[in-house]
């Protein structure tokens, strides 16, 4: 408290800055997060009082995601000026899919961020959930659902466990975490050693290939696309609606279809841009379906953050644990669902990267992958003291690794200054907060 | 101010001095060891009043109510609620009767903002979610309520409130769950003198409501301001306690300090069946 560590951002009044090619896949969900966390700060009729709230709020530090997304921009201006195949749709479809992984990683270490926790197992967590569903089809020749079942129940209670250590034994989440990251690659290499050949599982199954390989056809890209703009726009819009007769203050009417069209436009980018033929000998295009998963995991997970009580909870426990408890709020029992859906998430990030490599390896990073996944949660804006984060910093910070990955590699420079460029990107993104942070607090 | 004044003056004390004290507390100790922090404390805290708890570093004020809020249980003594004997085990417990207290930390969350914090532990909810309509309507209403104006706007983060209007947060979340008894500790402590002003009004409006509240307090000048009732804690004893008109400042400060103040008659022992001047 005494850092003054607040808030889950302002921003629902941010304006749309969507038409970034290199954003659009962020813009639809974007969005809906913000509405979804209704975190609608003094809002009034008009327009132009609604403009002069939002410029407030940035001038007082709570910027929302507008830092991370004016770097993304950036980047991606600064990439594609070096190199025009950057902005291509072959290249921003590869870029989605590699930053699939960052971001499912960041959502899995965004619930425990918020409670002030941290989770550095998430790397070989996520390799173990992509071992068992790797073991369970190829090795045992199980259907893809139960082996991704399978890979997400087992890092479920692996997360589950660490969270029961953190709780009961009161240990600090840094050290059980710490103690996870190195036996669960003991782990992994057990089970990749026992089950596969030559340090690989070789992952053979359609469906389970598909989910980072494949795509959707064109036309049910448009279908998803537009049921989930009208769905999503249509609850913003009613919310808003509903506020206003409540006789609330809530944003102006011309606010709520900005926001709708800005929705609909990233969306419609989205999909011409995967829809694109990207392919070389023969035609390859369509929505992949690792972009349904990132963007429902992130709509699902921004639901239970944003508008449940176990949601409210965790940013109360991550900012003032005693006030928490005295208000009757378990804090065991929110912590270790926490725990177990960060432990989840990170299977289910696993699963993808083993599809997308098409085996699961002993040699997979999972160290590099948890640094990543924290780097992916802080340039987003979350906080590591606990009781500021949202799911869709994650899905930006992610994207913003992805870009640094895939622009860098496109420059052909080496992993040595991606590595440096990231850390450069990191400390800009917390130098950034921090500032704004003290512009608010000599307010 | 008017209307806080002829709201006391009419419709302020339902059951006042007349009928059963709301709570009434008959014989309280607590010990720690050999350590005696209560002696057989007797107070009666009727409704719709304000009973200022005063006492010197030690005298056992905190003791007291931390008794009465069920944080722990007195060695000896009974606690009537309504007249009618009750323990109070737990915070929960003292809860569940309506006794709600505001302690100097407040309990407030900083990133969350005011509604948030107000239905903190106890969300309302529609389907299941959040019902952040419903939640937002009730809070602005208890706010207009107890006549707290000063914050914009309820959708404000708690953290960037003053210490008044925090103040005024935990206040107004105790008040909305009902609560009949408000005990506060040290609440105009660490405030500037207009925050202090807006508290010590927000006090006087819980009283104007009919609800009891217990104030603990270092500051005389806020209690002769806000108090209708008077109590002292001298060394774990309940040396004096008595409608403040009783009282003057030069005595509340020689009972404070030494238990025991010129004014008494010699023969008679610190008061401590509460009765009425």
């Amino acid at each position: 408290m005494a850092l003054d560590e607040d808030q889950t951002g302002p921003a629902s009044a941010r304006p749309q800055t969507s038409d970034v090619p290199g954003t659009a896949s962020a813009e639809p969900d974007t969005d809906t997060e913000l509405d979804v966390i209704a975190d609608v700060p003094e809002l009034s009729g008009s327009l132009g009082e609604y403009a002069r709230a939002l410029a407030k709020n940035i001038r007082s530090g709570e910027s929302g995601v507008l830092p991370v997304l004016g770097g993304l921009i950036l980047l991606v201006i600064i990439f594609q000026v070096q190199d025009s195949v950057f902005l291509s749709a072959g290249n921003l479809v590869n870029l989605l899919v590699q930053g699939s992984v960052f971001v499912l990683l960041g959502m899995a270490e965004i619930w425990v961020l918020v409670l002030g926790e941290i989770d550095l197992s998430v790397g070989y967590v996520a390799g173990i959930g992509g071992t068992v569903a790797a073991i369970l089809s190829t090795t045992h020749g199980l259907p893809w659902y139960v082996a991704i079942a399978g890979g997400m129940v087992t890092t479920g209670v692996i997360g589950a466990a660490w969270g029961t250590l953190v709780i009961r034994l009161r240990l600090p989440s840094f050290v059980v975490t710490l103690a996870g990251l190195l036996g669960m690659e003991g782990v992994l290499l057990y089970l990749v050693n026992a089950n596969g050949t030559g340090g690989t599982i070789r992952i053979t199954d359609s469906v389970l290939i598909d989910l980072a390989n494949g795509n959707l056809s064109v036309a049910a890209g448009w279908i998803l696309m537009i049921a989930a703009v009208v769905v999503f726009g249509g609850v913003t819009f009613l919310r808003d609606r509903h506020r206003r007769v409540s006789g609330l203050v809530a944003p102006p009417v011309a606010i709520s279809i900005l926001k709708f069209a800005g929705m609909a436009v990233a969306g419609v980018v989205l999909v011409l841009v995967c829809n694109a033929n990207r392919g070389v000998l023969i035609p390859v295009q369509g929505v992949p379906y690792v972009v349904l998963i990132v963007l429902g995991f992130l709509a699902l997970w921004s639901f239970l953050l944003g508008r449940t009580r176990f949601g409210r909870y965790l940013y109360a426990i991550g900012n003032n644990a005693e006030a928490a408890r005295r208000a009757g709020i378990s804090l065991g029992w929110n912590k270790l669902w926490a725990f177990t859906l960060t432990g989840l998430t990170s299977g289910v990030a696993g699963i993808v990267y083993a599809s997308r490599l098409g085996s699961i390896s002993n040699n997979i990073d999972g160290g590099t992958l948890v640094l990543y996944a924290v780097a992916s949660a802080v340039i987003g804006g979350a906080s590591l003291f606990g009781g500021r984060g949202k799911m869709v910093y994650a899905l930006l910070g992610g994207l913003v690794i992805a870009t640094i990955y895939n622009g860098m590699g496109l420059l052909g420079l080496a992993a040595s200054y991606q590595y440096m460029v990231t850390a450069l990107v990191l400390l800009a993104a917390v130098t950034i907060d921090s500032l704004a942070r003290r512009g608010r607090s000599a307010d | 101010m008017s209307v806080v004044a002829e709201d006391r003056a009419t419709g302020g004390d339902p059951a006042g001095p007349g009928g059963a004290p709301l709570l009434g507390l008959r014989g309280i100790s607590k010990h720690f060891g050999a350590v005696h922090a209560l002696n057989h404390v007797d107070l009666d805290v009727p409704a719709g009043q304000i009973t200022a708890l005063v006492g010197d570093n030690g005298a056992g004020k905190s003791t007291l109510i931390k008794a009465i809020s069920g944080i722990w249980a007195p060695s000896g003594g009974q606690i009537t609620w309504d007249g009618a004997p009750v323990d109070i085990r737990t915070p929960k417990e003292a809860d569940q009767l309506g006794i709600a207290t505001v302690y100097q930390d407040l309990a407030l969350c900083d990133n969350l903002d005011i509604v948030q914090n107000m239905f903190l532990g106890h969300e309302a909810l529609s389907h299941r979610l959040l019902d952040e309509t419903r939640m937002e309507l009730t809070a602005k209403q208890t706010l207009a309520d107890l006549s707290v104006t000063t914050v914009q706007s309820v959708r404000q983060l708690v953290g960037s409130l003053s210490g008044g209007q925090r103040q005024s947060v935990a206040v107004a979340r105790a008040v909305m769950r009902d609560a009949r008894l408000v005990i506060m500790d040290e609440p105009t402590a660490a405030l500037g003198v207009s925050q202090t002003a807006q508290v010590l009004e927000l006090i006087k409006t819980l009283g104007a409501r009919g609800i009891a509240v217990i104030v603990i307090s270092h500051n005389l000048n806020d209690v002769f301001e806000v108090a209708d009732r008077l109590a002292v804690l001298y060394l774990g004893r309940l040396v004096s306690s008595g409608p403040i008109a009783e009282y003057d400042p030069q005595r509340a400060v020689e009972l404070i300090t030494t238990g025991r103040s010129a004014d008494d008659p010699p023969d008679t022992r610190p008061d401590t069946t509460d009765a009425e001047g």
